[in-house]
């Protein structure tokens, strides 16, 4: 049965080459446009760090004085840490795993000859950074705990800088001049680039910005090498190149809690440490305004995604709406003026259910159809979207589950877009239209 | 025109005409809207920054030599950039440009009681203090960018300051009205905290590097401070054609003059480039809207034709009828326009309602300025012309069933 209904939706669907034709073209344009912009979504919001970012979790102090009022779009100071609290988590060491950290640009200068000398963005953090987040080596390993207490010069270049610096030499003990210093290479990192760069300040690009190399935070704090990123001062007369005032926030902290048990103990330990402070005279606020995010729940903080991208997909969505009321009409009216065939079939025979079955085939059909061109479509918005400057434009490529959600919602759409039609087609009285004929 | 016998046809069509009618509402409410953001953007975009945008082109460098003097050196590369043929003039500034992003502000109050009003409130906001933008340069900024000086004088040699605060300033006309309301702004002494800083020179308009909020935009000054750090920016004057070829000279003669910089060829640009670079997000969105707007009016013009279409065939065998006891060609043309003009007026109607309740989530969620009313009417003009294009082809070939056809049996 299935065959021959297919045999009669085709028939049918060529009886009326034009509008066949415009309606797979609107419900293709409608499926193409949203799953473009539900792609970029997607990429946008995906997990950083799969299997790890359950486990990573950001704590949040507010050291800000009481009267203290944030300008209309500056950055929120609170969302990084400053250098006395940041140092004092570290050391309470009540997580499996912690570290401290903030983005850098550093200016390499040439190994060899003919080498121009050129900037590069790292990361100065401290020890557990590297096991904290997994991130693999292609030679060597990180640095110790010690190593930062003693302020070793020692840095892990990431494999874009090795190479660069050592072509396919391991690079290992060399020794890189990095700004003003020279640092010992004592690791490589394989290629490791968590899309959104959960772990950078408020104002990093995301989506675009790598970490080449990776310091010691200490040396850099001692050193006095540029930071990138916010550092909001509320005291007054805090001197901005001290980094290690109480008074200023630039640092990020990540830290790993296994079991919901560490999490809440965690969290408790933020409030006593603000409480705490509160008593020494450094902390304004409630201690419970002291808070732990999760990763992503980190992320829907930081609300990454720009309100640009938002507003296309709710206008690609409405537009998918359009082409649906476009095609339900176009079906009904289609339907309905076959209500003699309908009625033909049913007088000789043919349940309701057959005839919403071929009927709903029938827009099956189209959907398929539609979803086949909605893909091609989907693959140039999306071509257009890594056309375009931003920083996440890169990132714009449909996977494997984007691709076949693509197709169920082609499919999804058109089958609900032709139930209405069938159904209202189904019910038309035999006895009356076959009285007309 | 009857409209009678219309509406009795439409009431057999009731699912049919409703969905048109829901389909005419989305469409006249999201387009209303789209429209409405197309020209927010377009006014974004044309903003006036008060510079000589089409003959100018920068090139930034970054000194990689420690110790050094970077002064003596800008001297020497404005030196030699002034000597490529094109070049008409050519300044240092440290980073600031209109719409390049780099910004600085610094709090500024018109005396040293609306400093204390801000001290005591804790915040500028209500002290009469304001936080405008800072430009510095070397000598000849004003006349490089192509400023108005609409009041007082550019700054004399004597006055550029390479430490410190300098006593005087060139502010915008904005920043004039902003800090001395009502009062001559000229000869006036600001208060930043620290210094009294003379006002001698008022400019037409100069853009922020950065847009803020309708208002402060154009809150800038001048400071006589040539820059003094690695860090440069060149600004270069040229015919609007000389541009691209100064540009690519300029690079090779720093370079000449002194290799130990690094000079990003991203940022050697011409500041047509600079502006195309702030805006470029804002571009993107107005080609998208633009695009969705069309794509929305064009499927919904293709909706009404597919339906017309039907409804002229399922009919075919009642419009030979009407034409065999007498209706004219007309008639029945006027009979399939006035149907689609019924069923658009109700679409338009609900989605005028539609897009002010759209406009109403857009305001709260997207910072949207209120929808002005006199796109509702154009709107629904808009759909009615294009419901009237529409119906036009299916409306004709109605027109041209003979009578004869009501004599055949199907």
């Amino acid at each position: 049965m299935f065959g021959y209904y297919f045999d009669l939706a085709l028939h049918s669907l060529k009886r009326n080459p034009v509008l066949t034709a415009l309606m797979v073209l609107a419900i293709g344009l409608g499926i193409g446009a949203s799953m473009t912009m539900v792609t970029v979504l997607h990429v946008m919001t995906d997990d950083p760090l799969p299997g790890r970012s359950a486990q990573l979790y950001y704590p949040h102090l507010d050291p800000t004085p009481l009267n203290y009022t944030q300008n209309g779009d500056s950055p929120d100071p609170t969302d990084n840490l400053t250098w006395p609290d940041a140092m004092a988590l570290l050391k309470a060491h009540k997580a499996t795993r912690q570290a401290a950290m903030a983005g850098g640009s550093l200016l390499v200068r040439p190994v060899r000859a003919g080498m121009q000398p050129f900037e590069v963005d790292g990361r100065y953090a401290t020890a557990d950074f590297f096991a904290l987040f997994g991130v693999p080596f292609e030679h060597g390993q990180g640095w110790s705990a010690a190593d930062d207490t003693a302020r070793a010069r020692v840095v892990v270049l990431g494999d874009a800088l090795a190479r660069k610096l050592f072509g396919h030499a391991d690079g290992i003990g060399q020794t890189v001049r990095l700004g003003d210093n020279d640092y010992r290479v004592i690791g490589v990192t394989a290629d490791w680039q968590p899309k959104p760069m959960f772990y950078a300040d408020a104002s990093s690009q995301h989506y675009s910005d790598n970490d080449e190399f990776f310091l010691p935070l200490p040396v850099a704090v001692d050193q006095k090498l540029q930071i990138n990123g916010n550092e909001s001062s509320w005291a007054k007369h805090v001197d901005p190149s001290v980094m290690t005032s109480d008074g200023m926030s630039w640092l990020q902290f990540w830290v790993q809690l296994d079991g919901s048990a560490q999490v809440a103990a965690y969290r408790q330990f933020l409030i006593d440490y603000s409480a705490q402070q509160k008593a020494l005279g450094r902390f304004e606020r409630a201690p419970t305004s002291a808070k732990l995010y999760s990763l992503m729940g980190w992320l829907a903080h930081e609300n990454l995604v720009p309100n640009d991208v938002r507003l296309q997909l709710w206008l690609a969505l409405g537009f998918l709406f359009v082409c649906m009321v476009n095609i339900v009409a176009l079906l009904l009216a289609k339907f309905l003026r076959r209500s003699g065939e309908i009625s033909v079939r049913r007088a000789l025979g043919a349940r309701r259910g057959d005839i919403f079955f071929q009927l709903g085939l029938e827009s099956a059909v189209i959907g398929v159809a539609g979803g086949m061109l909605g893909l091609l479509i989907a693959q140039l918005g999306l071509w257009s979207v890594r056309h375009r400057p931003d920083d996440y434009a890169q990132l714009a490529q449909m996977d494997v589950p984007m691709l076949l959600g693509t197709f169920a919602l082609a499919i999804v759409a058109s089958v609900l877009a032709g139930l209405l039609p069938a159904w209202r087609a189904c019910r038309v009285p035999p006895a009356l239209q076959l009285k007309t004929l | 025109m009857q409209l009678k016998p219309i509406l009795a046809s439409l009431r057999h069509h009731k699912l049919t005409a409703t969905l048109l009618m829901l389909q005419v509402a989305v469409t006249c409410a999201i387009v209303c809207n789209v429209v409405h953001m197309i020209a927010n953007r377009v006014e974004r975009i044309s903003v006036f920054t008060g510079i000589a945008e089409s003959e100018l082109s920068v090139i930034p460098s970054r000194s990689i030599e420690k110790g050094g003097n970077p002064q003596a050196q800008h001297v020497v590369d404005l030196a030699a950039l002034r000597a490529i043929p094109g070049v008409r003039s050519a300044v240092a500034v440290s980073y600031s440009l209109p719409l390049n992003q780099n910004e600085s502000s610094h709090g500024t109050c018109p005396d040293k009681q609306a400093l204390d009003r801000a001290m005591q409130l804790n915040s500028i906001k209500g002290s009469g203090c304001v936080e405008p933008s800072v430009y510095d340069g070397s000598p000849g900024l004003i006349g490089t960018l192509g400023l108005h000086l609409v009041e007082g004088r550019d700054f004399l040699p004597d006055e550029y300051v390479t430490k410190g605060k300098p006593a005087v300033a060139i502010i915008t006309r904005a920043l004039a009205q902003h800090l001395y309301p009502g009062r001559p702004a000229l000869g006036q002494s600001m208060y930043d905290g620290d210094n009294f800083i003379r006002v001698v020179g008022i400019v037409d308009a100069l853009l922020r590097p950065n847009l803020r909020t309708l208002g402060v935009d154009y809150d800038s000054m001048i400071f006589p401070q040539p820059p003094d750090g690695e860090g440069v920016l060149y600004v270069l004057r040229s015919a609007p054609q000389d541009r691209q070829r100064v540009l690519e000279v300029a690079a090779a003669r720093l370079v000449k003059v002194n290799p130990n910089r690094i000079i990003n060829p991203k940022r050697v640009q011409t500041y047509s480039e600079v502006r195309a670079q702030y805006f470029q997000r804002d571009t993107t969105m107005i080609g998208l809207l633009i695009a969705s707007a069309l794509g929305l009016l064009f499927v919904t013009a293709l909706g009404i034709t597919g339906l017309a279409n039907f409804w002229v065939q399922t009919r075919t065998r009642s419009i030979g009828i009407r034409r065999a006891i007498g209706a004219t060609h007309g008639d029945i043309l006027r009979y399939f326009q006035t149907e689609n003009f019924l069923i658009v007026t109700g679409g338009v109607a609900l989605g005028m309602l539609l897009a002010f309740v759209l406009n109403v989530v857009l305001m709260t969620h997207y910072e949207l300025p209120q929808l002005p009313w006199y796109y509702l009417p154009i709107g629904a003009l808009a759909l009615w012309v294009l419901g009237q294009l529409a119906v036009l082809g299916p409306a004709l070939r109605a027109a041209a069933v003979p009578p004869v056809v009501a004599t055949r049996s199907v």
